[in-house]
C-alpha cells in the first residue's frame, strides 16, 4: 500500500505525469483510434523511447517509475486496441477511476485536499472529462469505421427524420432540468459552500491560489513569466479559439462525430484541452500546496518542505558555464543566443511552408497558415519550456530585465 | 368523477383555456401550434432533426449552460436581498445568511451552479468541436460562443471576491496580479517602461491596468463596489444579451448542426 502511494506520488510529479499523459494520448490516437498495430514503424518507436527512459532511471529513479507507467500503457492499449470503445471496457475503466477515487479517500493526506469543498467539482470534472472525451471518441471511431466500409454515419441514417418539438424535444429538456435541479439541491445540502476568516489584507495565505478555472493560469508561472501567462497566453488562446472556424478549412466532418477525417484538427484541439489546459488545472489545485511546492496526492502539505531554486538563464549556460567568460554588459550581447533561437523558432513556419508542410500552404493560403502555424506555435512553446525546465533547469531563454522581457 | 372528466373539466375551463390557446397537443397541427404559440418554446423550431433531440449528440449541454445561467440569476437575486457590497457589511452579511436565513442553500447553490456552469460550458465547447459545429454555416456562432465563454469566466471571477473572506481577496488579488504585467499596459509589463515623457514613466502603479481592474493599488473598498456591478449588472446583461443571439443564430444557421 505504502509502495502503491510512493509510486503514485513520484509519478505525478509534473515533468513525469505529463510525459505520461503525452505519451498516453499518443498511443490512444495511434493504437485505439487509427488501428495501429505494434509491429509497425510508429509501435518500435513507442518501444524505443520507453527504453530510453527505462535506461534514464538507471541515474534518476522516477524516470525508472514513469517507465513502467509507460510499458504498462502502452501494453494495455495496445492490447485493447479499438476494444477500448465497447460499453464494456468503458464501464470498467469508469469503475475502476471511482474505485481508485474512493480506495484514495482512505488517505487523510489526500482526502484533506480532495474534499475541500471547492474542489470537489473540479475532482466532479475529471470524471465528467474522462467520460465525455470517452463518448466522443467512441462515437467517433463507430463513424468512421462505417464510412471506411463504405457505409453511412450514424447521424445521417437519421437526418431526414424530424422530429416534433412538442412532445420530443419540450420532454427532454425537462427531463433534464429536473435531473439537474435534483442533482443541484442535494449538492447544495450536502456541501456547505466554504467562508473562511474575514479578509484581511495583511496576513496571505500560503499558498495563495487564483480561482480555479485560472489555476492553469497560475501553474503556468512556473515556466513562463506574469505577461505572457497571465495575459498574452491567455489573449491567444481566445484568439485562437475564435479563429478555429476560419483556420479549419475541411468541409468533412460536419455535424457527425468522426476522427479519421480531421486528425490534426481533433488531435491538436484535444492536446491542448485535455493535455496541457486541464493537466495545468488539476496540478495546480491538488498538487500545488505552500510556497506553490508540488506535492503528491498522499503527500502532507507541508509548509517548510523546501525546493532549491537551482534555475538558470540560456545566458548563463552558454557565456558562463560554456564559454567560461563572464556576462557581457549590453543585453543585446548577452541575449543574442536566446534572440537567435527564438527567430529560429518563429522561422518554422515560413520554413515548413515551404517543405513538410507545403501540402497545407497551398490548400489553405498564406494568411490561413500563418496565423494557424503561429498560434500553433504558441501553444508549442508551452510544453517546450515545460520540458527544457526540466532537463536543463532553464529559467529564461531570453532575459532582458531592463525592460522586463523574459521568455 | 372520473380522474378524466377532472382533466377535461379543467382544461376546457375558461382560465386554462386563456392561457394555454391550443389545449392538449394530441394531433400533429396542435403540437405545431403550441410550439409556435409560446413565447418560450418558440426559441425552438416546430421540427427538429432526430439526431439533433439525441442526449448522445448534444450532451444537452448548451441546454444546462443556460439553465444554470438561469439557477444563477434566481439565486443570485435572493442574495441580493441579503448582502450589502462594502467593506463592513459585506462578509457578516454573508455569516448572517449562513447563519439566520431559514432554508440557506441559496448561497450553496449559486456557488456550485458557478462552477458547475463553468464546466458545463467547457463541455459543450467540446461537444460543439468534436461534432465540427463550428464549421460553415456556424462560424459566427461559435465566435458569440467563445465571448460567452469568457463572460461566464468573468462572471465567476467578479463573484468570487463578494464574499469578503480570505478565499475571495487572496484569489482576486493572485488573478489581478496578472495584469500588473500587461505589456506595454502595467507597470511591470515588459515595454511599460519605455512609455515616458521625458524622465516622468506614464505607465506606473497608480494607473496602469490592474489599477483600472480593481480600482486603486490594493484590492478594497473600490474593487468590492466594482465587482459587485459587474457580477450583478453589466455581465450579467452582456451574457443574456449575447445568449439571446447565440439561440436565434443556432436556428438562423440550420438549426442544431448535422451531416448535410
Ligand atoms: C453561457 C454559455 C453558453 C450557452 C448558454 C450556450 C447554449 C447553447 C445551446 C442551448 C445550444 C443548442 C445546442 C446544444 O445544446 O448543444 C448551443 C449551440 C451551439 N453553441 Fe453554445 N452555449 C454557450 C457557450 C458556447 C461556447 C463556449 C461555444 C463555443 C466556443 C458555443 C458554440 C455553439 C455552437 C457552434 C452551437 C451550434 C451547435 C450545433 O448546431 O450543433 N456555445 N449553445
Amino acid at each position: 500500500m505504502t509502495f502503491l502511494k510512493n509510486f503514485i506520488n513520484v509519478l505525478s510529479v509534473a515533468s513525469i505525469s505529463f510525459i505520461f499523459l503525452s505519451a498516453t494520448f499518443a498511443f490512444i490516437v495511434y493504437f485505439c483510434l487509427l488501428d495501429g498495430k505494434v509491429k509497425s514503424k510508429a509501435g518500435v518507436a513507442f518501444i524505443i523511447v520507453g527504453l530510453i527512459l527505462a535506461t534514464a532511471g538507471l541515474w534518476f529513479l522516477p524516470m525508472f517509475y514513469l517507465s513502467i507507467a509507460y510499458f504498462l500503457s502502452l501494453w494495455g492499449l495496445a492490447t485493447l486496441g479499438p476494444r477500448l470503445w465497447d460499453s464494456k471496457t468503458g464501464l470498467w475503466l469508469l469503475i475502476a477511476g471511482a474505485g481508485g477515487f474512493g480506495l484514495s479517500l482512505l488517505d487523510s493526506n489526500f482526502k484533506l485536499i480532495a474534499a475541500k469543498p471547492d474542489n470537489v467539482p473540479i475532482g466532479a470534472m475529471i470524471f465528467l472529462l474522462g467520460i465525455f472525451t470517452w463518448i466522443a471518441l467512441r462515437k467517433a471511431y463507430l463513424n468512421d469505421r462505417q464510412i471506411a466500409a463504405g457505409g453511412m454515419t450514424f447521424e445521417k441514417t437519421e437526418t431526414n427524420e424530424k422530429l416534433f418539438v412538442w412532445p420530443d424535444l419540450v420532454y427532454t429538456e425537462m427531463l433534464c432540468m429536473i435531473a439537474l435541479t435534483i442533482v443541484m439541491i442535494i449538492w447544495s445540502v450536502a456541501l456547505r459552500a466554504p467562508l473562511e476568516e474575514a479578509a484581511n489584507p495583511t496576513s496571505s495565505p500560503n499558498p495563495a491560489k487564483a480561482p480555479w478555472y485560472f489555476l492553469g493560469l497560475q501553474e503556468m508561472l512556473v515556466y513562463f513569466d506574469p505577461w505572457l501567462a497571465g495575459v498574452v497566453l491567455p489573449t491567444l488562446i481566445i484568439v485562437g479559439l475564435m479563429a478555429i472556424p476560419y483556420i479549419d478549412t475541411n468541409p468533412k466532418g460536419n455535424g457527425y462525430y468522426s476522427f479519421r477525417e480531421r486528425k490534426w484538427e481533433i488531435g491538436v484541439f484535444l492536446y491542448g484541452f485535455l493535455v496541457l489546459w486541464s493537466f495545468l488545472i488539476i496540478t495546480g489545485t491538488f498538487l500545488r500546496g505552500p510556497n506553490w511546492n508540488f506535492f503528491g496526492p498522499f503527500e502532507f502539505w507541508d509548509p517548510n518542505k523546501l525546493e532549491p531554486l537551482v534555475n538558470v538563464d540560456l545566458s548563463e549556460l552558454i557565456w558562463v558555464k560554456a564559454l567560461s567568460m563572464p556576462l557581457p554588459k549590453l543585453w543585446i550581447i548577452r541575449e543574442a543566443f536566446g534572440l537567435g533561437l527564438i527567430l529560429l523558432y518563429l522561422g518554422l513556419a515560413p520554413a515548413a511552408a515551404k517543405g513538410p508542410f507545403r501540402r497545407f500552404y497551398l490548400k489553405m493560403g498564406a494568411p490561413r497558415y500563418y496565423v494557424g502555424a503561429y498560434l500553433f506555435l504558441v501553444m508549442l512553446a508551452l510544453p517546450i519550456k515545460m520540458v527544457l525546465r526540466w532537463i536543463f533547469n532553464l529559467k529564461y531563454i531570453v532575459h532582458i530585465q531592463e525592460i522586463f522581457f523574459n521568455i | 368523477m372520473t380522474l378524466k372528466q377532472v382533466q377535461e373539466g379543467i382544461v376546457n375551463s375558461q382560465v386554462w383555456k386563456s392561457v394555454f390557446r391550443v389545449g392538449i397537443p394530441n394531433t400533429n397541427r396542435k403540437r405545431v401550434l403550441a410550439v409556435l404559440g409560446s413565447l418560450i418554446l418558440h426559441l425552438h423550431p416546430v421540427k427538429v432533426r432526430r439526431s439533433g433531440v439525441r442526449m448522445s449528440y448534444t450532451w444537452c449541454m448548451g441546454g444546462t449552460s443556460f439553465f444554470l445561467f438561469l439557477v444563477e440569476t434566481v439565486t443570485g437575486l435572493l442574495l441580493m436581498f441579503y448582502y450589502r457590497p462594502t467593506i463592513e457589511y459585506a462578509f457578516t452579511d454573508i455569516m448572517d445568511l449562513r447563519e439566520q436565513a431559514p432554508f440557506g442553500i441559496m448561497r450553496e447553490m449559486h456557488r456550485w451552479g458557478a462552477h458547475a456552469m463553468v464546466i458545463a460550458v467547457w463541455l459543450h465547447m467540446f461537444r460543439v468541436f468534436m461534432t465540427g459545429s463550428y464549421k460553415p454555416p456556424r462560424e459566427f456562432n461559435w465566435n458569440v460562443g467563445v465571448i460567452l465563454l469568457v463572460l461566464t469566466l468573468l462572471l465567476s471571477f467578479t463573484g468570487y471576491l463578494l464574499p469578503w473572506d480570505q478565499l475571495a481577496i487572496w484569489a482576486i488579488t493572485v488573478g489581478s496580479n496578472m495584469a500588473r504585467a500587461t505589456p506595454g499596459a502595467g507597470n511591470e509589463g515588459p515595454m511599460s517602461a519605455l512609455i515616458k515623457l521625458g524622465d516622468v514613466p506614464l505607465i506606473h502603479a497608480g494607473d496602469d491596468a490592474r489599477f483600472g481592474l480593481i480600482g486603486g493599488r490594493s484590492i478594497g473598498a473600490a474593487t468590492l463596489l466594482r465587482f459587485y456591478v459587474l457580477h450583478c449588472m453589466v455581465i450579467p446583461l452582456a451574457a443574456g444579451f449575447l445568449m439571446a443571439i447565440h439561440f436565434w443564430r443556432v436556428r438562423k444557421d440550420g438549426g442544431i448542426s448535422g451531416p448535410m
